[in-house]
Order: C-alpha cells, then sequence, then structure tokens
C-alpha cells in the first residue's frame, strides 16, 4: 500500500479479501454441481455408501440406466411438449398486448398493466386449487380431458408466463424508437405490419430473452406438475421421483438424470446469457 | 374481509371487459378500437387463467368444499366464514399449525432475502472493477440460477442424506464437528438445510440485479470521491450504497415474494409433508388441499395469504416511494 492510489487500482488487502470472498462463493456454488457430477459417474455400492470425494471406479452405467428405470424420454418429450407450448403461446399473445401498451393510449392501460403486474405476485397454489377445480368439472361436463393432460398443464402454465413475458415485452418495446414504426406506417404499413417488420425485428433480442426465460420457468415448475399430471403427461419435475424405490434410492442414476436434464436449460442459458441479463435487469434497474 | 364477492349461482364465468366491437365493418379499424384489440387475446387468457380461477377461489373459501364435492363443487354446503374461523383460531389444532406455519415461513423469508442480498451485493461489489476471470466467474454464479430447481434441490437433498450425504461426511467424519451423524430433512436442522438450499438457489439473482445496478453509477463520482481522499469503504458507504437504493427496493421485494412463497424448494427437499420447523405456508396449503383434502380451508388459507402479500406489498411501496420522494427533495 505504498503507491498513491488511484480510482483503478485497488489495494492489496481490497484484492485478497475479494480472492478469499469469491473463492468461496465459487466452492459453494460449484459444490452441487460436482456432486451431480462425480455421483453420476459412480457404481450403486458407492452412492449407497458413506460419501467419497473421488469415486472408486467411474462408471457411464447409469447414464444408460436412467432411460430404462423410468420412462425418462417420455418425461423429456412431455417436457419439452408443455414448456414450449407454454413459450410460443404467451411469448405470441405478449407481443400483441405489449405493442398495444406501449404504442398507443386507451383507456384501462393503468389497469391492464397493474393486473398483469400484480397477478406476478400471487401464489401458484392460489391459482393451482380452483384450476384443478375447473378443470375436473370441465372434464366431466363436456369430456374434454384438461386434468392431467398436456394441454391442461400448458394453460397452468400461462398463470406465470404469460404475465412475465407481457411484462418483459412491454420494456422491450419501449425501448425501440417510436420514430421507427410510425415512419413505416406513413410509408403504408399497417399497424400490424410496422409490427412485424419493424418492431418485432427490432426486439429480436429481447424476445429471444423473455422466451428463453419463460421456457426455463416452465422446465423447472413443480407445483402445477405434481397435481395436474398423470402416468402420460409426467414432466421430468415429477418423473425424477420415480428412481426411489421402496427399498432404495438410486442416487447415481438420480444425478445423471438430473444433469440430462440441466444440459440443454443450462447451456441455454449461458449462450444467451447477455441477453437475458439485460432484460432481466431492464425492468428493476429502470 | 370487506370486500365479499356475491357468488355466482351456476357455473357461468362472472363477465370480465366487454369485449369491444367495431361498429362499421368498413376495412379500415377505428384508431381508438386497435389497442384493445391488440389485447383481447392477452384479456382473454388473463381471464381463464388468473381472474376466473381467482374468484372461483373466493367462493371455494366459503364453502365446505371436501373430496365428496369435487365432482360437483357448485354443490358444496355454504360455511360462510367457517374456513376462516377454523383457519384462524389459534387455541385449535388448524389454526395452531397454519399460525406456525406463518411465523417459520416469515423467518425463513427474512434470514433468505438478506443473506441472498448480503451475498449478492458483495460479490457485485468485488466485481465491480474488472480482473482475470470476472467473465467466467459472473458465468459460474449464474449456474445455480439457470438449474432447473428439481435437479439441484434432489441433489442438494442427497448431500443432506444422513448416511451417505456430503454434509455429515465433511461435518462428522472429516473434521468431527458432530458426535454422530445428523438428520438433516427431518427435525429441527431442516429450517437450516431449506435455508441454506435456498440462498444457494436465490442469491445469483440478487447479484444480477446489483450488478446491472452497478453499471449506472457514473465513474466521475468514484473519482472525484478518490481525489477527495474517499477510501473503498467510504466509496461504497456514500457512493456504492445509496446509488443502489432504488434497485434494491425493487430486488428486496421481488425477493421477499419469491421466497415467501416458495413451494419447489420445499417440495423437492421435503416431499408432501415438510417437517414441522420448515413448514412452509405453501407447501402447508398444499397439505390441507390435496392430502387432507379440505379445499376449503385450502382456499380460504389462499386468500388469506394473498389478503398478507397486498397488503405487505402495499405497505412497502407506500414506504419506499416515500422514502425516494423524500431522498430527491
Amino acid at each position: 500500500m505504498t503507491a498513491p492510489r488511484s480510482p483503478m487500482a485497488a489495494p492489496r488487502s481490497f484484492v485478497w479479501s475479494r480472492r478469499i470472498f469469491l473463492t468461496l462463493l465459487t466452492g459453494f456454488v460449484l459444490l452441487p454441481v460436482y456432486v451431480m457430477l462425480s455421483s453420476s459417474l459412480k457404481p450403486l455400492e458407492d452412492v449407497s455408501g458413506e460419501f467419497r470425494w473421488i469415486p472408486s471406479g467411474l462408471t457411464i452405467r447409469p447414464y444408460i440406466d436412467i432411460w430404462s428405470t423410468v420412462p425418462l424420454a417420455k418425461y423429456f418429450v412431455n417436457s419439452l411438449i408443455v414448456a414450449g407450448a407454454a413459450t410460443v403461446l404467451s411469448v405470441a399473445i405478449a407481443i400483441f398486448a405489449a405493442y398495444g401498451v406501449s404504442r398507443y393510449r386507451f383507456r384501462g392501460k393503468r389497469l391492464f398493466t397493474v393486473t398483469v403486474l400484480s397477478t406476478q405476485m400471487f401464489p401458484g397454489i392460489l391459482f393451482l386449487l380452483p384450476l384443478f377445480l375447473i378443470y375436473v368439472n370441465i372434464g366431466d361436463a363436456t369430456g374434454i380431458a384438461l386434468f392431467g393432460s398436456r394441454l391442461g398443464l400448458i394453460l397452468t402454465y400461462l398463470t406465470f408466463s404469460l404475465p412475465f413475458s407481457i411484462w418483459m415485452l412491454i420494456g422491450y418495446f419501449e425501448s425501440v424508437p417510436r420514430d421507427l414504426d410510425e415512419a413505416a406506417m406513413v410509408d403504408g404499413c399497417g399497424p400490424l405490419g410496422a409490427l412485424f417488420r419493424v418492431v418485432v425485428p427490432a426486439a429480436v433480442p429481447g424476445i429471444v430473452a423473455v422466451a428463453v426465460y419463460a421456457f426455463m420457468t416452465a422446465w423447472g415448475e413443480v407445483l402445477f406438475a405434481s397435481v395436474m399430471t398423470n402416468d402420460t403427461t409426467r414432466t421430468l419435475a415429477v418423473g425424477l421421483q420415480g428412481y426411489a424405490t421402496q427399498n432404495d434410492v438410486y442416487w447415481n442414476q438420480v444425478m445423471a438424470a438430473s444433469l440430462v436434464v440441466s444440459v440443454p436449460v443450462v447451456a441455454g442459458f449461458l449462450l444467451l446469457q447477455r441477453y437475458l441479463v439485460a432484460g432481466l435487469t431492464a425492468g428493476a434497474v429502470k | 374481509m370487506t370486500v365479499t364477492a356475491q357468488p355466482a349461482v351456476g357455473k357461468e364465468a362472472p363477465p370480465g371487459a366487454p369485449a369491444p366491437t367495431p361498429r362499421r365493418r368498413t376495412g379500415r379499424v377505428r384508431r381508438n378500437v386497435l389497442p384493445y384489440l391488440l389485447l383481447l387475446p392477452a384479456l382473454l387468457l388473463e381471464l381463464l387463467v388468473h381472474l376466473v380461477p381467482m374468484v372461483i377461489g373466493i367462493v371455494m373459501s366459503f364453502k365446505e368444499l371436501t373430496q365428496f364435492y369435487i365432482r360437483d363443487w357448485g354443490a358444496a354446503p355454504w360455511a360462510a366464514f367457517d374456513n376462516y374461523t377454523v383457519s384462524v383460531d389459534f387455541d385449535a389444532p388448524i389454526g395452531k399449525a397454519l399460525l406456525h406455519s406463518f411465523f417459520v415461513t416469515c423467518a425463513f423469508t427474512v434470514l433468505s432475502v438478506g443473506l441472498c442480498w448480503l451475498l449478492g451485493t458483495t460479490a457485485a461489489v468485488y466485481m465491480q472493477e474488472n480482473f482475470r476471470g470476472r467473465g467466467f466467474l459472473r458465468a459460474v454464479f449464474l449456474v445455480p440460477y439457470a438449474l432447473p430447481v428439481y435437479a439441484a434441490v434432489i441433489t442438494w437433498a442427497f448431500m443432506f442424506q444422513r448416511d451417505n450425504g456430503l454434509v455429515n461426511h465433511v461435518l462428522h467424519d472429516q473434521l468431527g464437528l458432530t458426535d454422530s451423524p445428523s438428520f438433516w430433512l427431518i427435525g429441527d436442522n431442516s429450517f437450516v438445510a431449506l435455508l441454506v438450499v435456498s440462498v444457494w438457489k436465490g442469491w445469483p439473482f440478487a447479484f444480477l440485479i446489483v450488478m446491472a445496478g452497478l453499471q449506472n453509477i457514473p465513474r466521475e463520482l468514484y473519482e472525484a470521491a478518490s481525489i477527495d481522499g474517499a477510501g473503498m469503504l467510504q466509496q461504497l458507504r456514500r457512493i456504492t450504497l445509496p446509488s443502489l437504493r432504488p434497485v434494491n427496493q425493487v430486488l428486496v421485494l421481488v425477493l421477499f415474494l419469491w421466497t415467501f412463497n416458495d413451494f419447489n424448494t420445499p417440495y423437492v427437499l421435503f416431499g408432501r409433508a415438510a417437517p414441522e420447523a420448515a413448514d412452509l405456508i405453501s407447501i402447508h396449503i398444499y397439505q390441507s388441499s390435496f392430502v387432507t383434502w379440505n379445499f376449503g380451508a385450502g382456499s380460504a388459507m389462499s386468500v388469506l395469504l394473498l389478503l398478507f402479500l397486498l397488503v405487505v406489498t402495499g405497505v412497502y411501496l407506500v414506504l419506499t416511494s416515500r422514502g425516494r420522494r423524500a431522498a430527491d427533495a
């Protein structure tokens, strides 16, 4: 600490405390990742006994067995369909709504945005019970099986993905200069033409961010999935519990399956990180 | 309850905002109708997934709704305020359990939000300046946020196993801190286990938001302070933290709502019935509804929870906006 401090050069003590803190934090963050990875490569005797930092022998057996112990592939497809459809549906609808809110003044605009914002704070459990009863009743009355079906689950996922998508896209669309779409309209585009030829292309990073985020949330959803699915429509969130039998838990397979279902979303997230972070924080920092 | 919605008899959903229809079908849509048309799909779906269920939820809370009436809940006997009086009768078992769960949730939320904020802010401040490996660390820190909840929490559940988990292996076998391997997923320790997992999963969000907030602080402020001889800690206290105030106000509210309503973490960690020490409110309501099949009481508890959240959020917003106005003045 002899050199005069410039705003750029941090004192040594600061650098050291930073190193220690960030190292500990990294350890805390990566500990489960290490356990997931190392345990997924252990033989069953190893994960059933005392924990070992270093596996006694490496095996890829769990990665083969996960597909037959439970119908993981089916759960995977179910999750993909449900999360994908909920994402597409909510983003598509949100694009129109957000365009309306960001470009027009109309009566009830404030009511709409406040409603959208506030439904985000409501606990999922609040909607779970009534939706459950509605689905059962619709099923009894019309024969349309919403309860237990993928369609029903997709609709319940809109309870969180729709308000979120609308809210984020309003922010994005407002950052697209109005002059752009007004110029397009002067050039003869209708409002929808302006939306799809100018606003949407300009907001692509934002739309991608919203879609990825909506997908991630749906992919990780547990509450609705645990009540609203049956044997054929079960998603990964519920299906992963199948590795626990009455006598034993196949922990190595649980870890292998956890890793397999995580890879797509983590990879997607890290790839699109920059957009996502910008999108997530835009609302909060403004 | 001051606003008692008169329940709609029959199965008709209450009419929402009347769908605006253009009077003249002359090719061109009148400009002031357009925003409503753009909003229409969203309005319809919001009605379907939010408004109607909420109204039904409120009606349900006034009914004696047990498993016998699931097929035809309209026929369930009217219970007036019974579900509410049972829920808040703190001397009887149901009310007592609810109150306990409420306090557990409050303690859990305060601790979890506090720790998430502290870790996130510290990490963000340490990473404000560039250094080697910063980009890599940033990506690493986002991993808990990106991992699907159930995959991450199942791994923690494995780590907290009594006989084959990492936690006991380190604490008991390697460090000898405990006399015998402890139970982490039942008994009083379960609160600690839940808190650790919740903080692990939640702090990266605080980190992200604070990082973004830090980018908006003009560097000149630090340079000026530095020239005036302010040390790092003083800069933190006088510049960084005050500048983060508006960001923190939103961040804390969002973290509070997420943590308070969290269902996924305790459910994956403990299963359908959480241990008493970690009996969070959303699990408690789930348990009352889908395990003991008392939907009426479950709905009443949901409505009470909603009212509580509305009041807390309202008070918080009023207080912080007042604080902000006072700071601006």
